[in-house]
């Protein structure tokens, strides 16, 4: 490694050898510290991202006797263990392969939705999604539109990873919402956690719309909560603070909220300064007036994503904000995102919108 | 069957003919030089057979009678003993978290590699999915540009830019990680050589599941349509990462679902079978037939990738029994030696030699460093001015320092 990679990276951290900094994750997973509402003093258990999910996937079977899974691989459990022992419960008629072909399983999941079967379509990762694009884009968003309502494709979810995990590199990196949010008619979730992603999924699955579920693949292991173990969900469309704060609102998604508490934090040890951090859970629709709320309390806006700067869901974000709140604003709305750039290779941590970034974002709105 | 030989070879041959007890010299023609199988007691040339090719819409295929000499067969294991140390090579260091992400080997499939190879002319193109490093190696890269690569140093292929699967050489079109992605860009290449009257053939690879993908038919339609010079080259391992083929495709042939546009089925595990087949095959393209579709049949030692331990979709078993049995580098090397086209010796003075080779590049691919980070933003746009990059923040909006990664290496002295 270079002696600048070294010291950019030694930033993060002053007491990490260099092979320890190279196999660092870029943030620390904060747990939630409140459950949703209606689920205090329900049962939990220990759960990562990968069993809340695989959680969920069985509850939604349980209670759906038409909800069949598909996708590469989920039969013996899933490249990253999601659907393990699923297809064991619920037969192969129920649990099985598709061949290599996004397009064919987008396809196929709309043509199984619109006949009234639930479809869980399971795209192995986000980077992949594209071959599916025209099929979610053209067909899935607008098949209700098309039709008055006639016939609609509600019952379809798309699951997907999504995001870094620090050695995927140009094609096992992106996040693709944005290309997404330009199409209405889809729904898209992505959530910061197990417990939200238990219930996000369960609504996604039950909601009568298309959605696209994203899942950050490095939470899948890494996150770790108490997750109550019944069946509950959380409501689409809804943003949840997850730190309140008084001096600048700070908006992200999946990963990136992590990156944010902890920029917060530090915001708060180094500039006295309370950061409210929102995550946004959904992303389409987005629950503007939770954020323009916070806003108008706050007079500072920073967006935070891992995809790239320009056309990322920031820039919609900040046009509706300084809209809705213009004369509440006592700085400019900021952005801290990827660089326009490929997700790269070995330059993923001079790419991704660290915690320093998002730091120096709050001080310099701060200090506006 | 007839072989044209040089000047220099035929010298060769004769003096060993005359240093030894020759059985068998036929037709030297005057005009030509010219001669027939030569079967020597102490071989310089031999012949073998190999199975036959399975025909689809084909009246007749390649030879199923093969002819070697002693240089190309020494070469030909020499390739394919680089291939599989260098394979190696990866594996461990990904074992050691010198390499990360993801990093596809291809232990078991060096025949189609250095057989299809074998039979490529000069101006030939090759494109193929993500298990490409022996491909980049045998088109033109050194062994240190394909490790340095996969541990992303400047030494690398691409300079650390591109990774395991985006590797490239002249003529090479990588390394592509999206499967299937790789298909139609195989029928534009060739389109092109077709325009600019090149009597040459693309090399389109890709795998059993990538066989499914829709853009292989739309290729192959593509292709037949205008009579394009592609080889539609499926490497049959037997799995779509731990899916086994017929899990997977409703067809096992692949070699017929070209449908419309013929096909061969050759065993990949043979070197000369592959070669021979190949050669075939480029003759029938450089007609100006149209494609062709192979099958190789092949397999992999390790899993799909070096995430996948290989072992939960098949028996340990099985793979040992192929090795035993299948292997493409001891099979080629107990016929090589049992004709008498080599001996213990010299094979182990090369496996010595690609040890060296392996290790020394290994060497630089540990320990030289990464391009700084101004790399990020070369080579977005090409030809035009230096781009406003929009960074991590709006603030961190930059000017690109320098347009291509060529620059930026003259910068640091690495040029």
């Amino acid at each position: 490694m270079s002696h600048r990679a070294v010291s950019l990276l030694s930033k993060c951290s002053s007491t990490l050898t260099n092979a320890q900094i190279r196999g660092k994750a870029h943030f620390t997973f904060q747990p939630s510290t409140t459950l949703p509402a209606g689920l205090q003093g329900q049962e939990t258990s220990k759960m990562n991202l990968m069993q809340s999910v695989n959680e969920a996937m069985r509850i939604a079977m349980e209670t759906d006797d038409s909800a069949v899974l598909f996708g590469e691989d989920v039969a013996f459990g899933g490249v990253f263990r999601c659907s393990l022992d699923l297809q064991k419960k619920f037969g192969k008629d129920r649990v099985f392969n598709t061949p290599l072909c996004e397009q064919g399983i987008a396809g196929f999941g709309i043509g199984v939705a619109a006949a009234g079967a639930t479809a869980i379509a399971e795209i192995q990762f986000g980077d992949y999604i594209f071959p599916a694009y025209d099929q979610l884009v053209n067909e899935a968003a607008k098949f209700r539109y098309r039709s008055g309502n006639q016939f609609d494709c509600g019952k379809l979810t798309v699951r997907t990873t999504w995001g870094a995990v620090g050695h995927g590199a140009l094609y096992h990196s992106q996040s693709p919402e944005a290309n997404f949010t330009h199409t209405p008619g889809l729904k898209l979730v992505v959530p910061r956690g197990p417990i939200q992603a238990k219930g996000l999924l369960l609504s996604c699955i039950r909601d009568p719309n298309p959605c696209i579920f994203f899942e950050p693949k490095i939470l899948y292991r890494l996150a770790s909560e108490d997750v109550p173990i019944g069946d509950y969900t959380i409501p689409l469309g809804q943003a949840e603070t997850v730190r309140q704060g008084k001096d600048l609102t700070l908006v992200a998604w999946g990963t990136q909220v992590h990156v944010a508490l902890e920029a917060a934090q530090l915001a708060k040890e180094k500039l006295n300064a309370d950061v409210e951090v929102i995550d946004l859970q959904t992303i389409q629709p987005w629950d503007e007036d939770h954020v323009v709320e916070s806003v108008q309390k706050t007079g500072r806006l920073i967006v935070t994503h891992e995809a790239p700067i320009s056309s990322g869901f920031g820039a919609e974000i900040a046009s509706t904000v300084q809209k809705r709140c213009f004369l509440n604003l006592e700085s400019p709305i900021e952005r801290v995102a990827g660089f326009d750039t490929p997700f790269p290779h070995v330059h993923e941590p001079f790419y991704l919108p660290t915690i320093h970034r998002v730091f120096d974002a709050i001080k310099k709105s701060v200090n506006y | 069957m007839t072989k044209f030989l040089s000047l220099v070879q035929l010298e060769r041959i004769w003096s060993t003919t005359m240093a030894l007890f020759a059985r068998q010299i036929q037709s030297l023609t005057a005009g030509g030089i010219r001669t027939q199988q030569v079967r020597l007691a102490s071989s310089t040339e031999v012949s073998f057979h190999t199975k036959p090719c399975k025909l689809h819409k084909l009246d007749s295929g390649p030879n199923t009678s093969v002819t070697l000499n002693k240089e190309d067969a020494l070469k030909y294991y020499r390739d394919m003993q680089v291939i599989r140390r260098m394979e190696s090579a990866a594996g461990n260091l990904y074992k050691e978290k010198k390499i990360r992400g993801f990093c596809h080997l291809y232990s078991g499939q060096e025949a189609c590699a250095v057989g299809m190879k074998a039979a490529m002319t000069e101006g030939d193109a090759v494109i193929t999915a993500y298990r490409c490093h022996g491909w980049t190696w045998l088109l033109g890269a050194t062994v240190t540009e394909v490790l340095a690569e996969l541990t992303g140093r400047i030494a690398g292929n691409v300079h650390g830019k591109g990774g395991s699967m985006h590797m490239y050489t002249k003529n090479f079109y990588g390394g592509n990680g999206i499967v299937g992605a790789q298909q139609p860009l195989g029928a534009g290449v060739a389109l092109a050589m077709k325009y600019r009257e090149q009597k040459n053939v693309c090399v389109t690879l890709y795998g059993d599941g990538a066989a499914n993908q829709g853009q292989l038919f739309e290729a192959t339609n593509m292709a037949k349509l205008w009579d394009l010079p592609v080889l539609f080259v499926c490497e049959n391992n037997g799995f779509g990462m731990g899916t086994a083929v017929e899990r997977a495709s409703a067809s096992t042939e692949y070699y017929t679902r070209g449908d419309y546009v013929p096909g061969i089925w050759v065993d990949g595990m043979d070197i000369l079978a592959v070669r021979e087949a190949t050669k075939w095959a480029k003759e029938y393209c450089d007609s100006g037939k149209g494609p062709l579709m192979m099958e190789m049949a092949t397999y992999r030692y390790h899993g799909h990738s070096m995430s996948d331990p290989g072992t939960s979709y098949r028996s340990r078993e099985e793979i040992q029994e192929v090795r035993k049995t299948r292997d493409p580098i001891t099979g080629f090397k107990d016929r090589i030696i049992t004709s008498s086209l080599a001996t213990e010796e010299e094979l182990k003075a090369i496996d010595k030699e690609v040890r060296k080779e392996v290790d020394e590049a290994l060497k630089i691919a540990t320990s030289d460093g990464v391009l700084p980070p101004e790399a990020l933003y070369t080579d977005i746009y090409h030809n035009t001015p230096a781009q406003t990059i929009r960074g991590a923040t709006i603030d961190e909006t930059i000017v690109q320092p320098y347009k291509t990664s060529a620059d930026l290496l003259k910068a640091i002295g690495r040029a």
